[in-house]
């Protein structure tokens, strides 16, 4: 991370370009580390922080400064995706389009009544999930998320047939029918839930990390949280003390605009920069690209030095964008229709990575399509599971209220 | 095989819409995510996407048709290689599912779809939710005891359970260095360190969903609110994250976690400081709700909480704190959770109690024995999952009930008591049920004030001279 930054806005190791344009390429803004961006009103704290920035390895910091130079998304993509495996390309846009068609298919499941109460899909933000878990150590670091949550559980390796099945209210499902959309949980997984209450999962998601610490295990929580929930009072006890204690969290703010009808500038001071919300703590803060995979990626890596190097919590504003409503019937008057196209249009991440690996011949048409063709199989099997699964057998109301199991992380 | 397009559900609660234009044409190409239409209720205009790719074959329903109903095919999809003719409207109709039901958000008209009346079952079932196990017998102590403040059999408890696991650990303000605003955790700082005892900042809400994820995580933190007073600020996440989500996780995710501090009325501290929430989380399923009286209660009810795997409330009194009793002289000894206890055995009328009303309601039976009434006091102990067994095995023999508790009346403890009785002892009740509460006031600051607004000693004699129709 840059330690002094000219004209502002500091990077993670590089310049976003043009520091003063205001759009086009949202990559990589970094604060905590003595640096702040001139649109910000309130004057610059003189306090020196604590809990600056890890230096980024030089290599990548190349390569992201190289990125930042290129006008159009598709080129930065292409720079990035220097020096990845192609596997891991392709395994990327695998992610990603399996988290689209399933919460299309979940939509349209919801559309046909078989899909009941809130359903928030996560339609147009999922290379931030992606490309965070492809950062993650399996099974080692932890998620927890809210209840914008399908792509999250996704990501970290819950089977589609089990979400589809909670979604559906059915026995198969990951809490077995008694959880819905926006519950479910995989200690395996390590994904700690699935909350409803906004800015309720900030705490525990800290609580997750500080119990790793405790415990002394290598991992971190990443705790994922909406531009909305980012208001809420908790979320910012959560920062005092995880900075206080050197939590190992990486709070991941996905800012898609939008909280419910809210547009963030109408909900949120200085909303240009909400990854500076932890200065005050001295927590380090960067805004990414949250529309491309590898920035996302990148950012992520870099991050997690930091967080397990053992310096405490960061703070990732993720720039992204929700193209459905907020849950299933919002007739989205407080946005244009235009807005939306053009985000879909212009923006759209599996659009762009799917174009770079055609254009860097990383993949060809067919191979695209054997992977379109996977993906469809795997969503239209967890359609059916979750359909055919029964319900869950009325025993079950009173069942999982108390526990006489011990826990296993618990146990003696 | 072509692919239905159906009129779908925008809301939780439409069944039809009015389909108000087609984006596309038959002949297009479509892929997943493409608007094909827009749709019109009476609330909203919603666009259409479409779920699969392919060719669009036919548009079944024309624009501008009003009252089309939900899940019916408004257009049909061709995959490669398919022609117009591969369509059969009809025989894909019939498959239509139900219409959706469940509320949702922002669309005004929530919840209420989900509530259907499952009255007749309901009435059978009306008991709380049932516990994994019966609370183990209560083991008879009939070794060495020793006498110890309420305090110190707190203290002993916590030491003795961190001692035997290594992942149990305190938190709250000042428990730490301060050695505990109300000093029940002197020394502990010295024994384990900073590590697990864990002096917080002023800040409920934060420290107690951070609690709650370090249990759902397991470890076994037991959290210090300075008072019951200030978990108000912390009580969504008591109640919707530590009671909720084993529920919510299908078994998955427990959370062993011990929320522990004064609660009820103080002296003189006034209203914001003097409550009783006893009722308050008795009231939620997931939640394990004790309040003990006497000291060795105290230390073998607290170690139960903390070796127990899900969420406790554990409420103690600050009046009691520094009171001493005989306490079993054990590392080992612990008092199951769910059991009360008859602390004066009696057979003319049964005050049942618990904490601090525990020592008047013992007073009362006292001089009610010098008036030759025989008061039966049972002593709670857990207030959820409440041992209801035991009062109406009481009130069997002793035909009259009184309860007695320092809580605000309306749906308090004593209105559970006497509905208990109403449901499981009616016929052997000889008088209506009496409940002795505190008023239904917030608490006053003036000393003769706040005497009136607690229940007393004579109260509790008069409730039971009522009841035995002895006045
Ligand atoms: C404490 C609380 N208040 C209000 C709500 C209702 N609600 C659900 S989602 C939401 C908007 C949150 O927006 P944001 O944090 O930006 O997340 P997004 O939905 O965009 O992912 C609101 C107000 C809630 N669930 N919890
Ligand atoms: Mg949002």
């Amino acid at each position: 991370m840059a330690t002094s930054q000219k004209g502002g806005k500091a990077t993670s190791g590089s310049k976003s370009p043009g520091g003063s344009k205001s759009s086009g390429s949202r990559s990589a803004k970094a604060s905590g580390s003595g640096s702040r961006s001139k649109k910000s009103a309130a004057p610059a704290p003189k306090t020196s922080r604590t809990g600056s920035a890890a230096t980024a390895p030089k290599g990548r910091a190349a390569t992201a400064k190289a990125a930042e130079k290129k006008e159009h998304p598709v080129e930065r993509l292409a720079v990035r995706a220097k020096g990845e495996d192609k596997k891991l390309l392709l395994k990327l846009y695998e992610d990603m389009l399996l988290i689209r068609r399933f919460e299309e298919k979940a939509g349209q499941m919801y559309g046909m009544g078989l899909i009941g109460g809130f359903c928030h899909l996560y339609i147009g933000q999922e290379a931030v999930v992606v490309g965070m878990q492809s950062a993650l150590e399996d099974t080692v670091d932890a998620v927890v998320t809210s209840y914008r949550d399908h792509g999250h559980m996704l990501a970290t390796g819950m089977e589609s047939k089990g979400v589809m099945a909670e979604l559906t209210g059915r026995r198969g499902g990951y809490s077995k029918g008694k959880g819905g959309s926006m519950h479910m949980f995989s200690r395996e997984r390590k994904f700690f839930g699935g909350h409803g209450i906004v800015g309720a999962q900030v705490p525990i998601g800290t609580g997750v990390a500080f119990a790793m610490k405790y415990l002394e295990e290598p991992g971190v929580c990443v705790t994922y949280l909406g531009d909305g929930a980012v208001n809420q009072g908790q979320v910012y006890e959560s920062f005092n003390m995880a900075a206080l204690w050197k939590i190992p969290v990486i709070y991941v703010i996905e800012n898609n605009k939008y909280g419910m009808g809210t547009s963030t500038a109408r909900a949120a001071a200085n909303s240009q920069e909400l990854y500076h919300r932890g200065q005050a703590y001295g927590i380090p803060g960067m805004q990414v690209d949250g529309m491309d995979v590898l920035a996302v990626r990148h950012a992520s890596q870099e991050v997690l030095e930091h967080v397990k190097g053992g310096k405490g919590p960061y703070i990732m504003e993720m720039m992204t964008y929700r193209y459905r409503g907020h849950s299933m019937s919002d007739p989205a008057k407080y946005r244009s229709k235009e807005e939306v196209q053009r985000m879909r249009s212009e923006h759209d991440p599996i659009d762009r990575l799917r174009q770079m690996l055609l254009q860097e011949g990383h993949a060809d048409e067919a191979a695209l399509k054997e992977i379109d063709k996977r993906v469809k199989e795997v969503v239209t099997d967890a359609a059916e599971f979750a359909q055919n699964s029964p319900e869950p057998d009325e025993s079950e109301l009173w069942t999982d209220i108390y526990t006489a199991d011990q826990p296993p992380q618990a146990a003696e | 095989m072509p692919t239905n397009i159906l009129m779908p559900a925008l809301s939780p609660t439409m069944t039809e819409g009015t389909l108000a234009k087609w984006l596309v044409k038959e002949g297009d190409m479509i892929s997943a995510g493409d608007v094909i239409a827009e749709i019109e209720t009476d609330k909203a205009t919603m666009e259409v996407e479409a779920v699969d790719e392919g060719t669009l074959g036919k548009i079944v329903v024309s624009e501008g048709t009003e009252g089309v109903p939900v899940n019916d095919v408004i257009a049909v999809l061709l995959e490669e290689g398919e022609s117009a003719g591969d369509i059969d409207v009809e025989a894909q109709k019939e498959a239509s599912p139900p219409a959706p039901s469940g509320g949702d958000e922002g669309s005004g008209d929530s919840e209420d779809a989900a509530t259907e009346s499952k009255a007749p079952a309901q009435a059978k079932k009306q008991e709380a939710a049932p516990e994994s196990e019966e609370p183990a017998p209560e083991p008879e102590w009939d070794g060495p005891t020793k006498t110890q403040t309420v305090r110190e059999a707190l203290r002993d408890a916590m030491a003795e359970e961190m001692r035997r696991d290594s992942k149990v650990f305190l938190m709250g303000e000042e428990v730490a260095e301060y050695q505990g605003a109300y000093k029940v955790t002197q020394g502990l700082l010295d024994e384990f360190g900073a590590k697990r005892v864990i002096d917080t900042p002023i800040t409920e809400h934060g420290f107690t969903g951070l609690g709650v994820g370090a249990a759902m995580y397991g470890i076994r933190p037991i959290v210090e609110f300075m008072t019951f007073n200030f978990a108000m600020q912390a009580i969504d996440q008591i109640i919707n994250s530590a009671a909720k989500t084993l529920y919510m996780s299908g078994g998955q995710i427990q959370s062993p976690i011990v929320f522990r501090g004064p609660n009820g009325a103080a002296a003189r501290v006034a209203a914001q400081h003097s409550q009783d929430y006893a009722n308050w989380y008795a009231n939620v399923p997931g939640l394990k709700v004790v309040a003990p009286w006497s000291a060795a209660d105290a230390k073998g009810l607290l170690k139960s909480a903390i070796r127990d795997p899900n969420p406790v409330i554990f409420l103690e009194n600050e009046v009691l704190y520094g009171q001493s009793f005989e306490v079993p002289d054990s590392d080992d000894w612990t008092v199951p959770i769910g059991k009360a206890r008859i602390v004066r055995p009696g057979k003319d009328v049964t005050l049942v109690t618990h904490s601090i009303c525990v020592g008047r309601c013992l007073e009362a039976a006292e001089k009610l024995a010098g008036e030759g009434i025989e008061a039966e006091v049972i002593d709670l102990r857990t207030i959820r999952p409440m041992d209801t067994a035991t009062i109406v095995k009481s009130v069997k023999k002793t035909n009259r009930c009184v309860s007695v508790d320092e809580g605000w009346p309306t749906c308090g403890i004593g209105a559970e008591i006497i509905a208990v009785m109403m449901e499981q002892a009616f016929d052997y009740l000889d008088a209506p049920v009496i409940r002795v509460t505190g008023k239904d006031v917030p608490m006053p600051y003036a000393a003769n004030l706040e005497k009136l607004a607690l229940p007393q000693t004579d109260d509790v004699i008069q409730a039971a001279k009522t009841v035995c129709y002895a006045d």
